[in-house]
């Protein structure tokens, strides 16, 4: 419990109804969407920039753990207050201040759902690629502070490929500015990037500079189903190799589409033992042409048939057997271990089978699924929490997924980022001196480890 | 014996919530108001803690769990297809087990036996006399959608009738041998505020030559007590319209309100064998309309040169059952009609059972979306098919000061048949 003193500065700085602290209400900021939970002391909702730097300076110098939230729909715990302490809920930061169509940039604050951001720049005919599938909840600060991807990521690149400046709060309470509205700029270290993916744990974001694109003009889907995995794989090489970037290249396993098939009435041939989920995007011209381009590099590989949608009724018919997925390895086993790997593309057939010899050894669904065009794979270890031994099983296959990754020069997460789920293991991948280069900077900006602690990193700082 | 589920009986459905938050892109409630404590998954938190001791019935508590619509927006949409709708029904029910129902909300149970209530509700708003409000059963649904803090607001409500529906038609109506016979559970709505709609259900059917019986003997189905919690009132009507559907001899049971069609079709088949076989029996109208080729028939009619604009709003009752397309195919199949879809016509309207009295501010927030809509459909009427949307989609156009009207699609069915 804090200090009765606290919670009457910090409803001093934001006004009474902002700061939260029955049990109900602790309740409800307590969990993410790794259904961990953890009771913080006190929520706290500033409404503005000034009250998050008090609400620092106040945490710092009384030396209280702070947790920055969003939507709270992290995977891997980025958000959850493992340390008691404020949860500090930035989702009242939630307007759009500026969409610049003659620079192609956009300034908005943290608390923006990302779906609202998307329609809003689409109305004036510009595009912010960036889609994680929780894109309709989520909100723009914590995709910046995780760095999401998501399916368009293969063509366009991750969230911090579309940041170039932001205004954020020090763990110290100081309010600065990193980067701006210039397409480029190379003053000093580019803090930007830095902040980017830090997980909530160096800065709390307050304003986001957002590049934007020019909307496409049109976009074609097609589903191809394959013989093998190994036929998809190729083609997703081929496809590249051919000098076709398609916006979205997704492939869903063998094990995944038994699983639809079983689950749903979708029409997924026995033939087909992978699938690719093709989009392209562009002038509406030349999307024909690379579709029948795309169906020609693929034919070869093993092809069972081609789908492709003529209508947006047709394309939506066609995502929905990636989108059925989810509810599908419910059917499976109730929980899943959903882990989201990143191999090189042309490793992905590797890793599938790597991971396939990892299912047989602990005798436990393994299903694949995600993005193949850029190697992210998002490997759901499904367990049943009831049977004794499923999760100890799960833990140890998932030990031996992230060696698998690593050996093909892959990285144990492309999307999800660390937080407490994968902490434990980051010393798999980050050799000692680039983590003491990691808890360096930790250390020198957050010298009281009050933002975001026991995130990313295995022990204290 | 009718029986409700039981908070621990929904135990593996709440391990079922995966804390996706997709929920937050769908819930009104937490539209209007973006706390998690409004929201399927934090509620969901809520009664997880209660089940398992972490948390007392303190105030916060029965906030959340009164700020719920019970309208399935989150279900409709949840990948792991969790009903928390029904998850806060029961833990209403906990609320009112452990702590009595006049704790839940600000004295729900009280609406049903308090004379000084009565007392309120006649001297808030001319709509109401206490002569009136006499004529409606202690166990009504409308007693507990019209409790006093509910009529004393800035509401817009419809006078209820002098002379209840069911008092003005008889109880059985003959139609042709070689149709099938349906029962009119007419629901409160219809009985003591829309009787007109009623009455344009049964022009409809005796133009299709359709057998009609509407027992006397029919209560409210029981759904604005499952939204306060109150069980015991649901069980006890669910008993007595299940003695009403033993007793007579028909092929369908038809309703003209989204809210009674779920109670008939969704929460009695949950309370005991003996419901099981009238789950399939019960038919909205429209659907039973269109199986009759009722559409057809309408399209048959000339249409006319100087056509209304009119859209749809999909009450949540049906909407959640699939229940979309056939209430669409009888208006753009009406001659008089232009049907033009608004967008968002599938979101809550904001009255939900017992929320809108509770929670007026919110609910008009809701509705406050709704109208503007609505006004940008560029539509004259908004048509639906529950008598509570109908009631509350007219409030909130007239607090958004517009002049659309709402209407029963019965009504405008009704214009065009002869008769």
């Amino acid at each position: 419990m804090l200090d009765k003193n606290i919670i009457a500065a910090l409803q001093q700085i934001c006004g009474t109804d902002q700061v939260l602290t029955d049990k109900a209400d602790l309740i409800c900021y307590s969990y993410d969407a790794t259904q961990k939970q953890y009771l913080p002391d006190v929520v706290v909702h500033p409404g503005n920039v000034e009250e998050v730097s008090q609400i620092m300076k106040l945490a710092n110098e009384k030396k209280i753990a702070v947790f920055p939230r969003g939507a709270g729909t992290g995977f891997t715990g980025g958000s959850v207050p493992t340390a008691g302490g404020i949860v500090l809920g930035l989702t009242r930061l939630d307007n759009i201040l500026e969409i610049d169509e003659e620079n192609l940039v956009a300034t908005i604050e943290p608390g923006v759902v990302t779906e609202d951001f998307q329609k809003a720049v689409e109305k004036v005919d510009l595009f912010y690629p960036p889609d994680p599938a929780s894109l309709k909840v989520s909100t723009m600060g914590g995709n910046v502070a995780e760095c999401a991807g998501g399916p368009r990521c293969v063509k366009y690149g991750v969230t911090k490929d579309y940041i170039i400046g932001l205004e954020i709060v020090t763990p110290t309470g100081d309010i600065i500015r990193t980067g701006g509205p210039t397409m480029k700029g190379v003053v000093g270290y580019d803090l930007t990037k830095l902040v980017c993916g830090s997980e909530g744990t160096l800065a709390v974001i307050s304003k986001i500079i957002v590049k934007l694109l020019p909307k496409p003009e049109a976009k074609k889907t097609m589903l191809v189903l394959f013989d093998s995995i190994d036929g998809a794989a190729q083609a997703v090489s081929a496809i590249v190799r051919g000098k076709i970037i398609p916006t979205t290249l997704e492939f869903l396993d063998a094990r995944t589409l038994d699983c639809i098939r079983r689950a749903t009435d979708l029409d997924v041939p026995d033939a087909a033992q992978a699938v690719l989920l093709i989009e392209v995007d562009g002038e509406r011209e030349f999307l024909d042409k690379q579709v029948a381009r795309i169906s020609e590099i693929v034919q070869p590989l093993g092809v069972v048939e081609i789908r492709v949608a003529e209508t947006p009724a047709e394309s939506e018919a066609l995502w929905q057997i990636r989108r059925s997925i989810s509810a599908s390895l419910r059917q499976v086993n109730p929980d899943k271990y959903n882990e989201d790997i990143c191999v090189p593309r042309s490793r992905v057939p590797d890793m599938i089978r790597k991971i396939e010899r990892i299912a047989d050894k602990y005798q436990i669904p393994i299903v694949n699924y995600g993005h193949a065009g850029d190697g992210n794979i998002h490997v759901n270890i499904m367990v049943d929490g009831k049977i004794p031994g499923d999760h100890e099983k799960a833990e140890k296959a998932v030990v031996e997924v992230f060696e698998g990754a690593l050996q093909l020069g892959g990285t144990m997460s492309g999307e999800h980022g660390v937080g407490t789920m994968k902490a434990p293991f980051i010393d798999m991948e980050l050799s000692a001196n680039v983590l003491d280069y990691m808890k360096i900077i930790k250390r020198a900006l957050d010298p009281n480890n009050i933002l975001n602690p026991g995130k990313i990193f295995p022990s204290e700082v | 014996m009718a029986k409700l589920k039981s908070l621990e009986d929904f135990r593996d459905e709440i391990d079922q919530c995966v804390k996706c938050g997709g929920c937050r892109a769908y819930c009104p409630a937490f539209g209007a108001e973006k706390h998690e404590g409004r929201v399927a998954r934090g509620k969901i938190a809520l009664a997880d803690s209660l089940l398992k001791g972490d948390v007392d019935l303190e105030e916060k508590f029965l906030l959340d769990m009164s700020q719920c619509l019970l309208c399935g927006s989150c279900y409709a949409q949840c990948p792991n297809k969790v009903h928390t709708e029904d998850i806060v029904a029961a833990t209403r029910r906990e609320i009112a087990n452990r702590k009595g129902l006049s704790t839940f909300g600000k004295g729900v149970g009280t609406v049903l036996k308090n004379q000084g209530v009565m007392n309120l509700l006649a001297k808030g708003g001319g709509a109401f006399s206490k002569l009136l409000f006499k004529k409606i059963p202690d166990q009504s649904g409308l007693r507990l959608r019209f409790p006093a803090p509910f009529i004393t607001s800035d509401r817009t409500l419809p006078p209820l009738t002098a002379k209840p529906f069911r008092e003005r038609c008889p109880e059985v109506i003959s139609g042709d041998a070689d149709q099938p016979t349906v029962l009119f559970f007419t629901g409160c709505g219809i009985n003591y505020m829309y009787p007109e709609s009623g009455e344009a259900l049964l022009k409809a059917l005796k133009f299709m030559g359709v057998n009609v019986i509407i027992p006397k003997a029919q209560v409210c189905c029981g759904l604005p007590a499952v939204s306060a919690g109150a069980a015991e009132t649901v069980e006890s009507l669910a008993e007595e319209n299940l003695t009403v559907f033993q007793q007579n001899d028909y092929d369908y049971i038809v309703t003209a309100c989204a809210s009674c069609h779920s109670g008939l079709s969704q929460i009695y088949p949950g309370m005991g064998e003996e419901f099981d076989q009238y789950k399939d029996k019960v038919k909205d109208i429209f659907v039973f309309l269109i199986e009759q080729g009722f559409a057809d028939k309408l399209a048959e009619l000339p249409k006319q040169k100087d056509r209304i604009k009119v859209t749809y709003h999909d009450p949540c009752h049906l909407r959640n059952h699939g229940i979309t397309k056939e209430p669409r195919a009888i208006l753009k199949a009406l001659p008089q009609i232009e049907f033009v879809e608004m967008e968002a016509a599938g979101t809550c309207c904001g009255l939900g059972g017992t929320y809108s009295v509770y929670h007026y501010d919110t609910s008009k927030k809701i509705g406050a979306k709704k109208a503007g809509h609505i006004a940008e459909s560029g539509a004259e009427l908004v048509a639906t098919d529950c008598p509570g949307c109908i009631m509350q989609l007219q409030d909130s156009i007239n607090h958004a000061t517009e002049k659309q009207r709402a209407v029963h699609i019965l009504d405008l069915v009704a214009e065009v048949l002869p008769g």
